[in-house]
């Protein structure tokens, strides 16, 4: 088989399905109690984990492609930007209609009074275009530049995501700071790649 | 009013086996590794782990709720108790190894029969009461938890605490070797909290030494725990080795913690939000919609003159 065809055929099939992976441990843990004594409290939580983690994993494409030398890598990070969103979606949306049983005035007031959930909130407001221009038709008709332009936008994101989990949590921050740390080590080697003297150009579209 | 919303996919209690029948089967996979196995196996599998020894001589208590009871299965595998770490599930897992026998609470301060006592001398000269109240976490959940104690202002009597006891002072037992969670300073331990006297004294407050009609499980805060049902959980202090009397209100772990989430009183009130939740509202474990959350828990009828002329909104 061609390798644009293994491509296509296999390889983003498989990695599509890969990807579903915690959907279909989610699915497990229902039918199977897992999801203990409180499970609104708990889909909520699983969902904000996968969201920020995938949010990490499609950070970390670029910094992989660039130093491994995994090119084949970059044709799958769309694919898992949009997984991200997916996930961060799935979160919002146990909060809302499960959590919050589309009380939108209970919604509301939270996202005006509770910083960490109005840090949350702006994380996803800033991922929706994201999602939105993530086609071809966008990507065109926003023109290269700008389109990279915007979609640095994820790395204010993917801060704000941290944080927001941060101050979610009440005494025991090991957890948040592990995600700090990973976010922190793929954000400064995009700093260190910038400031790094006569990087051609053509490496820095990768950023 | 309350309505209990029933979904089909609610386990009818008839279909729930028998607590006997479950732990007669324990007990006869303990026996056959016992038998397999060797004694060690038996070991590693001890009664604690699935069932508290059945307390004798309960009488009914006052204060009992009506409302549908929470699971024995939540009420002892959905825990805050962070000597056993921080996931709600984390104290059912890690707190095997716990020795909640023998124990000793030790009383100190401004009162005239200070020492250290057996916990049998303790409790034992009480009559033990069941008493059914609603639990209320400071996260907006709760539950309904049929407990067996004393009530903590008899046991106060009997150590004779003098005019300057002002407060009533507690303190969690420190064992980082039983306990996993204070193997590293998630919170400062000892985890200590306080309650004025008039609060230690009141009826409805509760020292727990058993649920469901056994003795509490270590991941219940065994063997002697406090239970105010009109505050926040996180007051109701777990496994306590020191009772003190004092003059000067008294520390509270989650005060000192972070003061502007967590007051000394910590009453259970609605229109005092936490910066981090809405106090409006409650989930009762068990249940898919949220429920209002009643002022002092639904306890101010016998709390509520403890307070007055308190400002809540500032004592919080």
């Amino acid at each position: 088989m061609p390798r644009e065809k293994m491509i296509r055929k296999v390889a983003k099939p498989a990695i599509f399905a890969l990807c579903l992976g915690p959907v279909a441990w989610y699915a497990w843990l229902a039918v199977s109690g897992g999801l203990g004594a409180n499970p609104i409290e708990a889909t909520t939580r699983y969902f904000g984990d996968w969201g920020l983690r995938f949010l990490l994993i499609a950070l970390a494409v670029t910094p992989l492609r660039e130093i491994f030398g995994f090119g084949i890598l970059a044709r799958f990070r769309r694919m898992i930007g949009l997984f991200a969103f997916f996930y961060v979606f799935l979160h919002l949306t146990s909060y809302v209609a499960l959590d919050q049983f589309f009380d939108m005035a209970a919604v509301w007031s939270d996202i005006v009074k509770r910083n960490f959930i109005t840090v949350g909130m702006i994380a996803f407001a800033m991922l929706v275009p994201l999602a939105v221009t993530s086609t071809k038709g966008w990507m065109k008709r926003l023109g290269g530049k700008s389109w990279q332009r915007l979609h640095r936008v994820v790395y204010a994101a993917g801060v704000l995501a941290v944080v927001h989990f941060y101050m979610m949590v009440k005494a025991d921050v090991r957890e948040p700071l592990v995600y700090a740390a990973i976010l922190g080590a793929l954000l400064a080697w995009r700093v260190f790649m910038r400031l790094k003297p006569r990087v051609p150009v053509k490496r820095l579209r990768g950023l | 009013m309350l309505i209990k919303v029933t979904r089909p996919t609610d386990i009818k209690s008839s279909e729930i086996t028998p607590k006997s029948v479950f732990l007669n089967r324990r007990k006869f996979l303990k026996t056959a590794a016992v038998a397999g196995a060797g004694l060690a196996v038996g070991q590693l599998l001890p009664d604690q782990a699935w069932a508290g020894r059945k307390l004798d001589g309960i009488v009914k208590g006052r204060f009992a709720t009506d409302e549908e009871q929470t699971s024995f299965m939540s009420v002892t595998s959905y825990n805050n108790f962070y000597e056993f770490g921080t996931d709600k599930n984390d104290p059912v897992k890690n707190s095997g190894a716990f020795k909640a026998k023998p124990w000793t609470v030790e009383i100190a301060g401004e009162c005239e029969k200070p020492g250290t006592y057996a916990f049998e001398d303790v409790i034992k000269p009480h009559r033990l009461e069941e008493r059914i109240y609603r639990l209320r976490c400071v996260e907006a959940w709760s539950m309904v938890v049929p407990w067996v104690g004393v009530p903590l202002g008899d046991v106060i009597k009997r150590f004779a605490p003098t005019s300057a006891a002002k407060y009533v002072a507690f303190e969690t037992i420190v064992r980082p070797e039983e306990m996993p969670g204070q193997k590293r300073p998630i919170l400062p331990w000892p985890y200590v909290e306080g309650l004025r006297m008039d609060e230690a004294m009141n009826p409805l407050t509760l020292l727990a030494v058993g649920l469901y009609g056994e003795e509490l499980l270590n991941q219940n805060g065994a063997p002697i725990r406090l239970v105010l049902p009109w505050k926040y959980g996180f007051k109701s202090i777990k496994s306590i080795v020191k009772i003190t009397f004092t003059e000067k209100e008294p520390p509270c772990t989650w005060n000192q913690q972070a003061s502007h989430e967590y007051g000394f009183y910590a009453n259970v009130n609605p229109q005092v939000d936490h910066p981090r939740w809405s106090q409006a509202k409650e989930r009762r474990i068990g249940e898919f919609f949220k429920r209002e959350t009643l002022m002092f828990n639904g306890y101010a009828d016998e709390v509520a003159s403890l307070y007055s002329g308190l400002d809540l909104q500032r004592y919080y």
